[in-house]
């Protein structure tokens, strides 16, 4: 999965999702007999590099925060393996894992929540909320995590006088510093960003997205970073997949994917993006329909009736996954014959 | 009062053209709370002209919602209307239509409830709901809540009344409109609803619809479709359009005339073109500078606006954005409120950076 | 997005900044109960309520078993402050004349003959707590003697002083209420929080049970299970029996609703947010999911208790209840049952009276107490 300008990578990817799956079933009845299967996530494989920042794109209901949730085992997968290459005793499938085998690799990634109200506990101070993450994994000495809190905090742009506060005394951007901080308290390898800015102000996304890219480089960090704004994503991320129903349609760094999408898909989704500037309005291309529902999908290629290019094939099969360029990886039965067209410039 | 009356009463010449449809002047919407006064909207003056589409872009607490509120008279309690007008110019009595509303009325003057509010309710403005799934009764069939709509302002027997139903769901791309207009907004997807929510506001031919952030619950791909449609239906229909967003792209792919708010405040208005190319208030290049583009290079570092937006009741004395701004001027943005002012001959600014202005400096001759 | 109001700001006008910034949620529901003034009036008569209930025999003024078929059914005495323009409080005296066709006494009030008394003053002897001996009472006459004797809620039927029976069954009816809902609380907690956080079969079993016993009749079963109680149990088994019928019947609301939070509890961010930093199940629990509702739990139990003492009441009304020598509110007014009474003694329904108040103070500060735990809610 290297950019074409460097050479394939000798060592394992830092995380390699292969094959993931996740299904709920559907349950009729007293007897609650399963009468099918809610694909939520259905045979997703990409991996990550340490240090790069993977975006996870789509529309609601394309799996990307289930498939996020699973990575970080806040899920059960139902099948698939989740590579993770830990600190310390080499590469580990996280997906088999149980709860307490689990417990000595969480400190090693954590995850900044979408919603800054929710994802904080009104009823604790800022103190207990960056400390707990320190008092649950060894350090019950108060002083100590005192000093850590307070380096946290300073760390995320907040005031360490703030320590005795509580949530409700600050804005939604402010909160999610807070929460940030929080993740970043175990000094974890991997940061599941779910939507971080989505509920936030215009004028305050742009301060959480610079902290984001400051902390990066400063602390190293790897990100999997889900969102459904491709402006943003654009911004942050060096590499970018694509979900639709449940499966992966397009996987490319960023500059390939934004500017010459493979997969109809993608180009429709980039041709939707508003632009904020009025001398470019596009009248973009007119996607009929709507996403299906991953409960009771389309067969052959989910993206089928939506798609202007559809052929017969289309209708009946299943497009896989394949290599077009080195490391662009695109689900579609005529990937590299169609003339999509990326952002406009 | 009257001398600022006088002046805002020369932007309506300003912006052109003939008689506007809809002026809103000077108007403040509080809510008297124990804790104190929020000043949700206070003081905002613009324009609508026939068939034009107004953008009111603003983030949270910035009072555009309630803006929209107060031009339909629904401002909940205790939110009250304490000043201001909203001028609304009816048809002219020859034109076809289907109003029994004539000439120029000040909406503030009506009561909430009364006949007159009603009959402009829906038959000459009509509003666009954030949540259509809210918005429509489960219990009834689309169609009878659309039919119901029309023969509330039509003269129409049922059957005429369905017939321009079907009609109307057909122009908002809705496929097989003789079928769907029978099923429940619950056996719709989000995209439809919002159709369908559209189809009822327009079933009444109404001069000015208000679409409330019509696209931030559904997805960008079906956003881009409702986007296409309105843009569409403005000229099929030559409906005005006022489209409240805090999204500053679909304002971009909307908007003729936008209007910028922060705190209850115009920060600034004017043509989109200008308002994007040549931003004057320190608020609007801030907020244009901060946004991600994907036209913009990845992974630099953003611009940003400092601190965030003060609460209501902590609403800061002076200009609102005082606190927040670069050109902060000590002495001056802290102790009075901007008036909104003509600044280059198209756009109106409320900022002390530009009080030197020829314009003002006639007004106050 | 739009207009959103937190409650915190909202306080910043009244309280300075910080205070409000570090303010722990239990600070926040009182500054907000503390804004609802019928709450606050009710807080301080269940206060009172309290008081009388830790020390009942400090407030009456006679032994509430004393008998004397003599002075049966005298009216009420009311006690005045001012004796002219000193302040030298007295009640008037009552004499009594025996009926010579009905052979009954009829009590009246001489005005005129005023009996001297003091507050904090000497009576029987009692132990407070069971402890500590003493003959302190709130109220006394001045020269204690059979001719002296202050009944300021007037007597019943055996000629007991209504005025001491009612603070010795504000003690007892305000404990069975209020155990009870503890009991309840116990059960209802426990039951209904293995039943929202493990989920599954067990949740299942717990559920079936709940719906089981509230589709009982709740009267019949009182009656049922009172009247199974042996007749010969002394009153204090009574007690305790009648206060654990109450509570087995009323945790099921109470579960439910645990349950109802522990199951949108497991979806929220900060419970995930707890699992993904490492912390145990028991800490999740108790640190995360319990302070959350713990606030609503006690609006909830506040609600219960009236419903408790009510049934209480009705229970011992019946006569299936607590039974003499027990004094109870429901006990009490067991003596109002029949007309002739009424007619005769009015005043033996003023312990109806003090069921309304407690019940309405209960009421009135849970509701205040909901309305502060839970801010956000409508």
């Amino acid at each position: 999965m290297a950019r074409p300008e460097t050479n394939p990578d000798p060592a394992p990817p830092f995380l390699e999702v292969r094959s993931l799956t996740k299904y709920y079933p559907i349950t009729k009845g007293f007897r609650r007999r399963v009468t099918g299967l809610v694909k939520a996530v259905d045979d997703v494989s990409f991996s990550i590099r340490e240090g790069e920042t993977m975006g996870l794109v789509g529309e609601s209901g394309c799996g990307k925060t289930t498939t996020a949730r699973c990575v970080l085992r806040a899920l059960e997968p139902t099948g698939g393996q989740i590579l993770f290459q830990t600190a310390d005793s080499g590469t580990v499938d996280l997906a088999p894992l149980s709860r307490r085998e689990l417990r000595p690799l969480r400190r090693q990634m954590q995850m900044i929540f979408q919603d800054p109200f929710g994802s904080l506990n009104p009823r604790m101070n800022l103190f207990d909320i960056v400390g707990e993450p320190l008092l649950v994994n060894g350090m019950p000495n108060r002083k100590e995590r005192q000093e850590r809190v307070a380096e946290l905090l300073g760390l995320v742009g907040l005031r360490p006088e703030y320590m005795q506060r509580f949530p409700h005394a600050f804005s939604g951007g402010q909160r999610q510093r807070i929460g940030i901080a929080r993740a970043l308290a175990l000094n974890p390898r991997l940061v599941v960003a779910d939507e971080p800015v989505s509920a936030l102000d215009v004028s305050v996304q742009a301060q959480v997205l610079n902290l984001l890219l400051e902390l990066q480089e400063r602390l190293g960090l790897t990100y999997l970073f889900v969102a459904h704004d491709l402006s943003v994503v654009k911004h942050i991320c060096d590499h970018v997949a694509v979900m639709y129903v449940g499966k992966l349609v397009e996987t490319a760094d960023t500059k390939t994917l934004f500017y010459s999408p493979k997969h109809p898909y993608t180009a429709s989704l980039l041709s939707a993006v508003p632009i904020p500037d009025p001398r470019l309005r596009s009248e973009g291309i007119e996607l009929s329909g709507e996403v299906p529902s991953p409960a009771n999908p389309p067969p052959g290629c989910y993206f089928h009736p939506r798609c202007a290019y559809a052929i017969d094939v289309c209708k009946t099969q299943s497009p896989l996954l394949r290599q077009v360029s080195p490391g662009h990886f695109v689900s579609c039965h005529r990937a590299g014959e169609l003339p999509l067209q990326g952002i406009v410039t | 009062m009257g001398n600022k009356t006088d002046k805002e009463g020369a932007m309506v010449t300003l912006e052109g053209g003939g008689e506007p449809l809809l002026s809103v002047r000077n108007l403040k919407v509080h809510f008297p709370m124990d804790e104190g006064r929020v000043r949700a909207v206070d003081g905002v003056s613009f324009d609508v002209q026939p068939g034009q589409v107004v953008g009111i872009v603003g983030e949270s607490g910035c009072g555009k919602s309630v803006t929209m509120k107060a031009i339909l008279r629904i401002v909940e309690p205790p939110g009250r209307i304490v000043e201001g007008q909203i001028m609304y110019h009816s048809r002219a009595s020859g034109e076809a239509g289907t109003s029994k509303v004539r000439g120029t009325i000040d909406l503030v003057g009506l009561a909430p409830n009364g006949k007159e509010m009603r009959d402009i309710r829906g038959a000459e403005i009509a509003l666009i709901p954030q949540e259509p799934m809210a918005a429509f009764s489960p219990v009834h069939t689309v169609g009878n809540q659309v039919i119901e709509a029309i023969r509330l302002h039509r003269d129409l027997s049922k059957s005429a009344a369905r017939q321009l139903a079907v009609d109307t769901f057909r122009d908002v791309g809705i496929s097989m409109p003789e079928q769907r207009i029978d099923s429940y907004s619950w056996q719709m997807s989000g995209g439809l609803r919002q159709r369908a929510m559209i189809a009822m506001a327009l079933a009444a031919n109404p001069r000015l619809l208000i679409a409330d952030e019509p696209t931030t619950a559904i997805d960008v791909t079906t956003q881009a479709q409702i986007l296409r449609l309105l843009r569409k239906l403005r000229f099929e229909y030559n409906s005005a359009i006022i489209f409240i967003t805090h999204d500053l792209g679909v304002i971009a792919q909307m908007a003729d005339y936008v209007v910028v708010m922060y705190l209850g405040k115009v920060m600034a208005q004017g043509p989109v073109d200008d308002l994007f190319h040549n931003p004057l208030h320190p608020y609007t290049q801030a907020l244009l500078r901060s946004i991600p583009s994907v036209q913009s290079a990845p992974r630099v570092k953003l611009p940003t606006i400092s601190g965030s937006i003060p609460h209501a009741f902590n609403r800061p004395k002076g200009c609102p954005f005082h606190p927040r701004c670069t050109s902060f001027m000590p002495g001056v943005c802290d102790r009075d409120e901007p008036e909104l002012k003509a600044v280059d001959g198209r756009q109106l600014v409320s900022c002390f950076l530009f009080r030197d202005t020829p314009e003002v400096a006639n007004g106050q001759a | 997005m739009e207009e959103s109001l937190d409650t915190a700001p909202l306080l910043k006008e009244a309280i300075p900044e910080d205070r409000v910034s570090v303010a722990s949620n239990a600070q926040l529901v009182w500054w907000r109960f503390t804004k609802h003034k019928p709450a606050l009036v009710a807080m301080v008569v269940l206060f009172m309520f309290f008081v009388v209930l830790l020390f009942p025999a400090f407030f009456s003024i006679q032994e509430p078993e004393l008998t004397d078929a003599k002075l049966a059914f005298i009216p009420s005495q009311s006690l005045h402050l001012f004796d002219g323009a000193k302040l030298r409080p007295w009640v008037p005296t009552v004499v009594g004349k025996r009926n010579p066709t009905t052979l009954r006494m009829e009590w009246k009030i001489d005005a005129s003959k005023k009996i001297a008394v003091r507050f904090l003053s000497q009576g029987y002897p009692y132990k407070i707590f069971g402890l500590i001996p003493t003959r302190l009472h709130i109220l006394g006459a001045v020269r204690a003697d059979e001719q002296n004797r202050i009944y300021l809620l007037g007597t019943d039927r055996l000629g007991r002083d209504q005025w001491s029976r009612l603070m010795f069954a504000t003690q007892t009816s305000m404990t069975i209420g209020m155990v009870s809902v503890a009991l309840s609380i116990f059960l209802g907690v426990l039951l209904g929080g293995i039943s929202g956080y493990f989920g599954g079969f067990v949740d299942l079993v717990i559920q079936r049970l709940i719906e089981l016993l509230q589709s009982l009749p709740t009267i019949p079963i009182w009656l049922a299970l009172s009247a199974a109680l042996p007749r010969d149990w002394p009153p204090t088994r009574v007690f305790f029996a009648i206060t654990i019928i109450l509570a087995l019947i009323g945790w099921t609301t109470l579960a439910r609703e645990v349950r109802g939070r522990f199951l949108s509890l497991r979806e929220e961010d900060f419970v995930l947010s707890a699992e993904l930093v490492g912390c145990s199940r028991m800490r999740i629990i108790l640190r995360h999911m319990v302070p959350t509702f713990s606030s609503h739990i006690i609006a909830t139990s506040t609600l219960a208790i009236p419903v408790m003492i009510i049934s209480e009441t009705s229970l011992s009304f019946l006569g299936l209840g607590l039974r003499p020598p027990a004094i109870s509110w429901g006990v009490l007014l067991q003596e109002a049952q029949n007309i002739q009474t009424l007619a005769l003694a009015p005043w033996l329904l003023i312990p109806g009276l003090v069921v309304v108040i407690a019940v309405l103070a209960f009421n009135i500060v849970g509701d205040g107490l909901r309305d502060a735990a839970d801010p956000y809610g409508k």
